[in-house]
């Protein structure tokens, strides 16, 4: 899967510039999007265009500051030198996603202090799977490989996004999931090929995530409100249900190298198909843990908002300095 | 952070190469941004210089005076060495 992730990656950026390439004859925002070309910042655009990409923008950049308190939860436990190393690399990876984001997202007019405290104050969401604790190590390792992992089936297709700085910042974002999902794979691997113990730790682990990584694709497409409209604008490429079924299709070969089994008694090969049959998750779940009602939503929220406020003498300081300097340089 | 200026950032993957604009961040003053800047945009060796440019100082062209800014060049072909007719035989050209 991860050979074939970057490949993908590189294909997009390819035929980015081969879109790039043709002339058109008129350059209004239809023209441009049904020449898959890229729309750029100062650009005229239908304002719904505009919003629904904020609010998309937004909320995948809230998930990414969200995303690091499940796996900072572990890294003072992590169980060797090395395995810390790697998860400050991660946690401090996701910090950047969240800044690429934000910077994306600020080209279309809004603040990044108002994006903050949106998510502060719960105006706006971040994924619903950033709202399940991580119980044991074990959860480290499923968390790179199934969350990550669905992260990417679904990131990959918006490197082909229409509006280009969130094009750009997806390809950067790819490129460096990449090394999650497999750190996380490896985690896993280790631990299913340990003690019994260990085995049943990560058994235990999948057990708990698969069915919430299921539900990161968003509810089905029945029931998808903003699908339609983002299709038709080059913003979303697949459908829900299709990207749901592509993880799940690549998960399993997967879990089989793991020696681990995926909790659901549905599973199975569809040869009409040529896909695997599976057990839908719980819609109705993921709607509770959306609203507000998963196991650690308010603690998520508390602390970012404490972190916010205990970062504010830091924030202040830098502010101070900066004005010293500037009313030193402008004395000198 | 809310008064924070917007700073661009732009990064040289390598000797040799130009700097490319590769995004933007938010920082009190110029030395604080590129700080960042090697954080947030050079963590696996892209760089090997930044600049950091303060994004109140860039002026941009518009998208509406795209024609009039750009479309003049459009109908000059012989600008370019594929134009011209080389004669057989001749060398060096």
């Amino acid at each position: 899967m991860d050979d074939a992730l970057l490949t993908q990656v590189e294909a997009a950026e390819s035929d980015l510039r081969t879109a790039a390439a043709a002339r058109l004859a008129a350059s209004t925002f239809d023209e441009v999007i049904a020449a898959d070309q890229k729309i750029e910042p100062r650009d005229a655009m239908p304002e719904a265009y505009r919003k629904t990409l904020i609010r998309q923008i937004a909320q995948h950049a809230h998930s990414e500051i969200i995303g690091m308190q499940p796996e900072g939860n572990w890294i003072s436990r992590a169980p060797s030198l090395k395995r810390k190393a790697i998860l400050l690399a991660k946690v401090q990876d996701e910090a950047g996603h969240g800044l690429y984001l934000y910077a994306a997202a600020e080209t279309l007019g809004v603040s990044r202090a108002d994006l903050v405290d949106a998510l502060l104050d719960g105006r706006q969401k971040y994924s619903s799977i950033f709202n399940y604790p991580t119980l044991t190590w074990a959860d480290v390792g499923a968390i790179g490989w199934l969350v990550d992992g669905a992260a990417i089936v679904n990131q990959v297709p918006l490197c082909r996004c229409s509006y280009g700085p969130y094009a750009r910042a997806m390809i950067r974002v790819c490129k460096e999931e990449s090394f999650h999902q497999r750190q996380g794979y490896e985690i896993l691997h280790t631990l299913a090929h340990g003690t019994e113990a260990q085995h049943a730790m990560a058994q235990d682990a999948l057990d708990r995530w698969w069915y919430p990584s299921l539900a990161m694709f968003g509810p089905p497409d029945a029931d998808s409100t903003h699908s339609e409209r983002s299709m038709a604008w080059k913003i979303k490429r697949f459908s829900n249900d299709e990207l749901r079924q592509r993880f799940v299709d690549m998960c399993v070969g997967q879990a089989e190298i793991l020696g681990l089994r995926i909790p659901d008694d549905g599973l199975r090969w569809n040869e009409q198909r040529g896909a695997y049959d599976f057990t839908a998750p719980d819609y109705a779940e993921l709607m509770r843990v959306i609203k507000g009602d998963g196991p650690c939503n308010r603690q998520r929220i508390e602390h970012r908002r404490r972190a916010h406020a205990e970062g504010a003498w830091v924030r202040e300081a830098a502010e101070a300095y900066a004005r010293k300097h500037a009313t030193a340089t402008v004395a000198a | 952070m809310s008064g924070w200026p917007l700073w661009e950032v732009f990064v040289r993957p390598r000797r040799g190469l130009a700097h490319g604009h590769v995004g933007s961040l938010h920082a009190p003053d110029a030395e604080m941004a590129l700080r960042n800047a090697r954080d947030v945009y050079t963590r696996r060796q892209e760089g090997v210089s930044i600049w950091v440019v303060s994004a109140a100082a860039i002026t941009a062209s518009s998208p509406d005076e795209k024609d009039a800014f750009f479309d003049p060049a459009a109908d000059k072909v012989y600008r370019h060495p594929t134009f011209y007719d080389v004669p057989e035989g001749a060398k060096h050209l």
